[in-house]
């Protein structure tokens, strides 16, 4: 059985939790660039200006893209064959999570209890990770650091098989407008459909780790990404102060689901798509 | 950052100033502002219902909802972009009812702050949400002033020059969320 040492998970992490904040993905970086040319209002392309200009400083400089630096969501996908040694996991992740963010100057944005006692645990531990174990001896992690000014737009819809494709649309825009300008635009949409409540929630974060320039393998999804990126477009929010680049993309992840149900589940990401994938 | 002209201002920031802006306005800031978000803005307004003294006098200052990244050596500040405007609503009007003549953060503003802002005389500012790396270079020097233990969530004094920003709300009210998004909404 292969061995991994959980110190080698530590450095890992703490490395990608400084690349996520620092290096923007080059497909948001491009799909920026292109909305910079087709952005219809004068201010939205100013904005858009600013916003590509700070991605090339974060990059060239190592500085954090945005001061939120997030709260650290980790998927771990863990070959069943692989056997990890000199420590937990879970707590190799977080102290990978703890030595990135104070070694690379990120921000600590993570509180021990959320409505009594909200004191900053100093370290933006405990991350939120998730688990799953697959076939093979390897460690495949990806972090995501996601930001609350988007997260605190994002939500969950509990649809009926009879609300159909036309409800899944509604359910989208509804959280989209209903977010407005707040979450940072232009965003990435991260949609969740099917499963439990919760599963569908999984699955809206799982679909931002998704790179922009990639759809949907079934075309039927891939269709529905691409007319819901339409619609949220004409929404008029565009780069925040208006506009026609509202989103740079609309990522959909479907699970199995319930005879009665069809939940849907939305992530919103600001433009800050941050994500670091290795594989151990 | 906006239309043709660009408006430079000096702090401190008074209701004059304050009523001659008009939503849509692009803006220079130079000066002192200072930050402070949702953990100090409740200490505050908990400290004033107990009838204490604030930290600072916020007559006619501006204050910039922000939480920065740590300084790497050798910078005055980490990245330093706005946050979320909305969640300070609740505390904005008795915040305003101190003095504050100028905000700057991102996103709307509920119906009461825009009334108190029609009251006090206040202007509303949008920096662009997660341009955090490059607004940085605007600012010169960062210090904290109350609650240190709050961490990035700190009252700090900022020295900025030339910070760019978009007056979203003017004094009289107008929104230019509203106005910039209307041409484009084609649903």
């Amino acid at each position: 059985m292969r061995e991994l040492d959980a110190k080698t998970i530590t450095e890992t992490v703490a490395t990608m939790c400084k690349e996520a904040a620092y290096y923007l993905p080059n497909d948001v970086y491009e799909a920026l660039k292109r909305g910079r040319e087709t952005e219809e209002s004068p201010v939205g392309r100013v904005v858009l200006d600013q916003i590509i200009e700070n991605a090339e400083i974060a990059r060239a400089e190592d500085r954090p893209y945005c001061q939120d630096t997030g709260m650290t969501i980790v998927f771990l996908e863990v070959g069943q064959d692989l056997h990890i040694t000199g420590g937990l996991l879970e707590d190799a992740v977080n102290e990978g999570i703890a030595k990135g963010y104070v070694e690379g100057y990120l921000r600590k944005s993570v509180v021990k209890e959320p409505l009594f006692d909200r004191k900053n645990t100093q370290n933006n531990t405990p991350g939120v990770i998730y688990t799953k174990i697959v076939p093979g001896d390897k460690l495949k992690i990806t972090v995501a650091p996601k930001g609350f000014g988007s997260e605190n737009k994002s939500g969950v819809k509990m649809l009926v098989p009879a609300d159909g494709v036309e409800g899944v649309k509604k359910a989208v825009m509804d959280i989209i407008l209903h977010a407005g300008c707040n979450p940072c635009p232009p965003m990435v949409v991260g949609v969740g459909i099917g499963g439990t409540m919760d599963r569908a929630a999984v699955l809206s974060k799982k679909a931002l780790t998704r790179p922009t320039n990639v759809r949907n393998a079934s075309p039927e999804y891939a269709k529905l990404e691409e007319e819901l990126l339409e619609m949220i477009n004409k929404t008029g929010i565009g780069p925040q102060l208006g506009g026609t680049t509202t989103a740079l993309a609309v990522n959909i992840e479907w699970g199995p689901t319930h005879i009665a149900g069809l939940p849907v589940a939305v992530s919103i990401c600001c433009h800050a798509m941050r994500h670091s994938e290795k594989t151990l | 950052m906006a239309d043709a002209k660009t408006i430079r201002i000096t702090t401190p920031f008074t209701e004059e100033m304050s009523r001659k802006l008009k939503a849509g306005d692009s803006v220079l800031i130079s000066g002192t502002i200072y930050s402070a978000r949702d953990a100090a803005h409740k200490a505050m307004t908990e400290a004033l219902a107990r009838g204490e003294k604030l930290p600072l006098d916020w007559h006619d200052q501006i204050v910039y909802y922000l939480g920065p990244t740590p300084a790497k050596p050798g910078d005055p500040i980490g990245s330093c972009g706005p946050t979320t405007s909305g969640r300070m609503d609740a505390y904005t009007p008795t915040m305003l009812d101190q003095g504050i003549k100028g905000m700057i953060g991102k996103g709307s503003r509920s119906k009461e702050v825009v009334e108190s802002m029609k009251k006090n005389g206040v202007t509303y500012f949008a920096a662009v949400g997660g341009a955090a790396a490059k607004i940085a270079k605007s600012v010169k020097k960062y210090e904290v002033l109350a609650y240190p233990e709050l961490g990035p969530e700190a009252v700090a004094a900022l020295t900025v020059e030339d910070f760019p920003a978009i007056v979203v709300i003017d004094s009289e009210g107008n929104d230019y969320y509203e106005i910039g998004q209307k041409p484009y909404r084609r649903l």
